[in-house]
């Protein structure tokens, strides 16, 4: 519905502006129509009933809906993945204005890769016979063994709690697999390229609901001089939830 | 014969897919799997899933599977619900006159696991990301099948 509004005469290119009030996917609520939701019409029924294929696409039978998420990965070479996060790292580097601001945005790299791969771990792992992680321990096993697992091929060395604060944890892994062979030179401090990792981490714990902060720092020891820890810092919300619900 | 109001939301509260069908079994009307609901209904369904989300959240952290069950009902609509790990919602209202409600809930349940299936595909394309909406008609279409297949 429409309705032409009387303006006074500015100019003869505006006195026709029409109410028009749709959405951009043409549902929702229309205060002028009412409500305008995603029905199945005629035309769809008399498709899924009578199971008549339809192109959507041009390569439609070959669409991402049609994959299988539980095939067999395959392992990709560690060369090839190290030449790969070397040139994010660089990449990041050329746009950053500091080791903060690189440690930051390889953190952001991370983090939408955490949000989705925790669900590809969760779907792949069945639905019908895991559970979800409702509380910090449980959800940090789970990424400790896990998710650590599909996505290094090792479960990470040890899942520690802080023994002062008590919103602290923190995730060990003795020779993160892309920092294998990065050399960060002196004068970049205390820069680790794992930040990758933390935001991967810090990823999936925001979107299953513990809001958390991860960083990586670099604490070596003699025989493993790539140690790295993950340190997470939990919101405090989260915290008083766990207390409130669990004890 | 049921109509169901099916709806995903978003981590931020947001819908971000929603289909409107009837159940396609011993379909008497003359487009089968077009909704039934009367018009009154009909507008307050978005409302009625936005207010049982409440109790999405609290059931959230006290039950640790992903399908939630039957959780609220309002006025003969029933709302059941599904939530996967990454804090998206699935939320179902249908008129439950059939008789077999066991039933019901069971081929609900088995609904959401493969729409579950199909969220996580429509995920994984590096062009979407988490909590924008699901225009893609390839999804759409995978849905209706579902639900065809299911409800």
């Amino acid at each position: 519905m429409s309705e032409d509004l009387i303006i006074p005469s500015i100019s003869s290119s505006v006195n026709k502006i029409t109410i028009s009030d749709t959405s951009k996917t043409g549902f929702g609520y229309n205060p002028a129509v009412g409500p305008s939701s995603n029905e199945i019409t005629e035309d769809t029924s008399s498709i899924l009933i009578n199971k008549r294929t339809i192109s959507l696409t041009p390569h439609s039978s070959n669409s991402i809906l049609d994959r299988n998420l539980n095939k067999k990965v395959n392992e990709i070479s560690l060369s090839s993945l190290s030449f790969l996060f070397c040139e994010i790292v660089n990449w990041c580097h050329k746009n950053s204005k500091g080791i903060q601001d690189l440690e930051n945005r390889l953190n952001g790299l991370g983090y939408q890769i955490g949000q989705k791969f925790l669900e590809l771990v969760k779907i792949r792992e069945g639905v019908k016979y895991s559970k979800r992680e409702t509380k910090i321990v449980e959800i940090l096993q789970f990424i400790h063994s896990s998710m650590w697992k599909s996505m290094f091929g090792k479960i990470a060395n040890e899942l520690e709690k802080s023994q002062d604060l008590n919103n602290e944890y923190m995730i060990i892994d003795n020779l993160p697999i892309v920092s294998k062979f990065i050399n960060v030179p002196k004068e970049y401090g205390n820069l680790n390229c794992s930040a990758f990792i933390a935001g991967i981490i810090e990823g999936a714990l925001d979107s299953a609901g513990f809001f958390a902060n991860v960083s990586a720092h670099s604490i070596p020891k003699d025989d493993n001089p790539l140690r790295t820890v993950f340190l997470i810092k939990f919101d405090e919300s989260v915290i008083l939830k766990e207390e409130l619900r669990y004890t | 014969m049921s109509s169901y109001y099916f709806t995903i939301i978003g981590t931020k509260d947001a819908p971000i897919y929603e289909l409107e069908f009837s159940s396609f079994k011993l379909s008497s009307h003359q487009i089968p799997g077009k909704s039934q609901f009367p018009p009154n209904i009909k507008e307050i369904l978005p409302f009625i899933t936005h207010s049982s989300l409440d109790l999405i959240e609290e059931s959230q952290w006290s039950n640790n599977q992903y399908n939630l069950g039957k959780i609220d009902s309002f006025y003969g609509i029933s709302i059941n619900a599904f939530i996967t790990q990454g804090n998206i919602k699935f939320v179902i209202c249908y008129d439950n006159n059939s008789a077999n409600s066991k039933y019901d809930e069971s081929s609900i349940k088995q609904f959401f696991v493969e729409v579950n299936d199909l969220y996580v595909k429509v995920l994984m394309n590096p062009f979407y990301s988490v909590n924008d909406a699901i225009t893609s008609p390839d999804f759409d279409l995978k849905v209706k099948l579902l639900a065809r297949k299911y409800l």
